[in-house]
């Protein structure tokens, strides 16, 4: 690990092409999250805050600027790099959890582990570990299905945490929950932070979500409008 | 192992569109596999003649009869080891709908020749020693329920009146393709009731059946027999059985052209209807492509997932197709027998149709795997609930 800042995000700039129209939804974006931070990203729909979480994730591709993580700076890598960087550093929850509806809670949380060399039994103690971790030990041979939403959100995020990730990204993690599922998981997600120091990076509307975060800052068209 | 666990129990995710994929492919499979074997069967005699078979018939048309006369004539030229003569009978077994192909040959040269229709030696004696006796195949005495000894009279069309034989053999085929719903006869009887009733056409048969010792004589033994009877009141025609076969097939070569280009729509249509399928599942599973991709899975992965269920649930239905075009086929055998006496299934139609069923799941992959494959991974998660 690098001295200083965990990401660096440098005079980001992004935009979409809607037929011949270049629609900016980026601009000169620039700041630096910590290591054990946890960040909320606030802001209307449409200011832009989705698009710079997934190019923090290295799921979209900046305009200009750089994004460097760890040390790494992840705008130079190509497609197949970026993919493998992903895999070891990068632990996704998603609003409506994107779990494999084949899959058992267990085998959803095994998926980046596939991608490892870790034997079969290795995987078997980490995914045990982390299911243990988020409160569901007893639910690993159900499917999505068969689990609340609040369940659900907690395999994702084991299903996040379970390779030891340089940094979690979560995009609206509370907003398909109750507010007593959506407090769990906000628990959960401190806990990450406070118990084993994962960096988070977490993009909501709700602003008792934010307010579990260390910092917040806040996107208006694109643009960054306090630090 | 990961990919083959998703691929499986995908594929049973929608089991009504699984079910229906499979019943869809295995109709489009059987359909093509019963009029791929249609085709082969045309050409069944044609394949099934032999080498060191020649059959020579007027020139002038195979309606046109030859003098009796020219079979000791052939059976001088050189390389002929045997000569047989042959006589398409026509007659009908109570009605028309009875059709079954009936000779009058010289039985003992026609049966050496034809080592394929396989007589006990009590039967082939008794059959040889009676003026009146016949033989039939297998299929065809089932058929009528005959037994040795049964008296059998055909109604003639092209030698009219009523002809009565005695059931004295009833042959097998040596190989599975071999008919089994022929009648055979003698050709003396034939001709000595011709003899009394009609002496104009007595003493005349349509084809000699000539056995050469070796294959590679047969085309010296064909034209030396033509030269031999070369500016003659009936010149002949002599060829290979597969080329005397053949020009039976070139007379409907249009039907069995358009039977094999049915046969391909058949599986152009399953092909759409599979890809349509295929292309519907992909974009239900967009989102779940876009995850495992943001989760660092690469193309082989997600290109592996969706190429695989798409080949397993073509697979299958071919699978289930093929099992099922063997019944299918036994079917048309036993009812249709009258037209299709042997609908024998080849291993050739058998990998023909796990080719086809293959296509069918690579073609339909194609645009949902490229789909797949290619998608922006925040393109693809925005595309959920």
């Amino acid at each position: 690990m690098t001295e200083g800042p965990l990401v660096e995000i440098v005079n980001v700039a992004k935009s979409y092409r809607r037929g011949s129209q270049v629609v900016p939804v980026l601009e000169d974006i620039t700041f630096s999250i910590a290591a054990g931070e946890f960040l909320a990203l606030m802001g209307p729909s449409g200011s832009g805050k989705s698009t710079l979480l997934n190019l923090i994730a290295g799921i979209d591709t900046v305009d200009s600027g750089t994004i460097t993580i760890g040390g790494v700076n992840i705008t130079t890598l190509a497609e197949t790099e970026l993919a493998a960087w992903r895999a070891l550093h990068v632990g996704f929850i998603f609003q409506f959890y994107n779990l494999m509806p084949v899959l058992t809670a267990f085998e959803n949380v095994e998926l980046p582990l596939l991608l490892t060399r870790l034997s079969r039994r290795d995987r078997r103690e980490h995914v045990a570990t982390v299911l243990e971790l988020v409160g569901l030990a007893d639910r690993m041979d159900h499917y999505p299905s068969q689990l609340s939403g609040g369940q659900q959100q907690r395999v994702a995020i084991a299903r996040a945490m379970v390779t030891d990730p340089t940094i979690l990204v979560a995009d609206e993690p509370t907003g398909d929950l109750d507010r007593v599922s959506a407090g769990e998981i906000l628990s959960l997600m401190d806990r990450l932070v406070a118990d084993f120091g994962k960096t988070i990076i977490m993009v909501t509307h709700d602003p008792r979500a934010a307010e579990k975060a260390h910092l917040i800052r806040h996107l208006e068209k694109g643009v960054l409008t306090n630090s | 192992m990961f990919i083959l666990k998703l691929i499986i129990r995908n594929c049973f995710r929608h089991p009504l569109r699984l079910l229906l994929t499979i019943a869809g492919v295995a109709v489009a499979v059987i359909a093509f596999g019963l009029l791929r074997t249609l085709v082969e069967l045309w050409y069944l005699g044609a394949e099934s003649s032999s080498s060191t078979r020649l059959i020579t018939r007027n020139s002038i048309s195979l309606v046109f009869s030859l003098p009796i006369s020219y079979k000791e004539k052939i059976r001088q030229v050189q390389g002929v080891e045997k000569v047989a003569n042959a006589n398409w009978f026509g007659g009908i077994y109570k009605t028309e709908k009875n059709f079954f192909p009936n000779f009058a040959v010289d039985p003992q040269n026609y049966l050496d020749l034809y080592p394929e229709f396989v007589l006990s030696p009590e039967e082939r004696g008794a059959f040889l020693r009676d003026r009146k006796g016949a033989v039939a195949g297998r299929k065809l005495a089932a058929k009528h329920g005959w037994k040795i000894g049964d008296q059998i009279t055909l109604k003639g069309t092209i030698f009219p009146g009523q002809w009565e034989f005695v059931l004295r053999g009833i042959y097998r085929g040596a190989q599975r393709t071999t008919d089994e719903s022929q009648f055979f006869f003698h050709w003396n009887y034939l001709n000595e009731t011709l003899k009394q009733t009609m002496a104009r056409r007595a003493d005349q048969t349509g084809i000699f059946v000539i056995g050469v010792k070796k294959a590679d004589q047969a085309a010296e033994a064909a034209e030396a027999v033509d030269a031999q009877f070369k500016n003659s009141l009936a010149e002949t025609l002599t060829e290979t059985e597969k080329a005397f076969q053949l020009s039976f097939v070139a007379m409907t070569e249009a039907i069995v052209i358009a039977i094999q280009i049915v046969s391909y729509v058949v599986i152009v249509i399953i092909m759409v209807v599979a890809a349509n399928t295929m292309a519907m599942t992909a974009r239900e599973r967009i989102a779940e492509y876009a995850t495992l991709k943001a989760l660092g899975f690469g193309p082989f992965h997600i290109g592996g997932v969706i190429f695989g269920e798409s080949l397993a649930i073509s697979l299958a239905g071919g699978a289930l197709g093929i099992a099922l075009t063997f019944p299918a086929a036994g079917w048309i055998e036993t009812e249709l027998s009258q037209f299709f006496p042997v609908f024998h299934v080849t291993t050739v139609t058998v990998l023909l149709d796990l080719a086809a069923a293959t296509v069918v799941g690579s073609v339909a992959a194609i645009f949902p795997t490229w789909r797949g494959v290619t998608i922006r991974v925040a393109d693809g998660l925005r595309r959920i609930g």
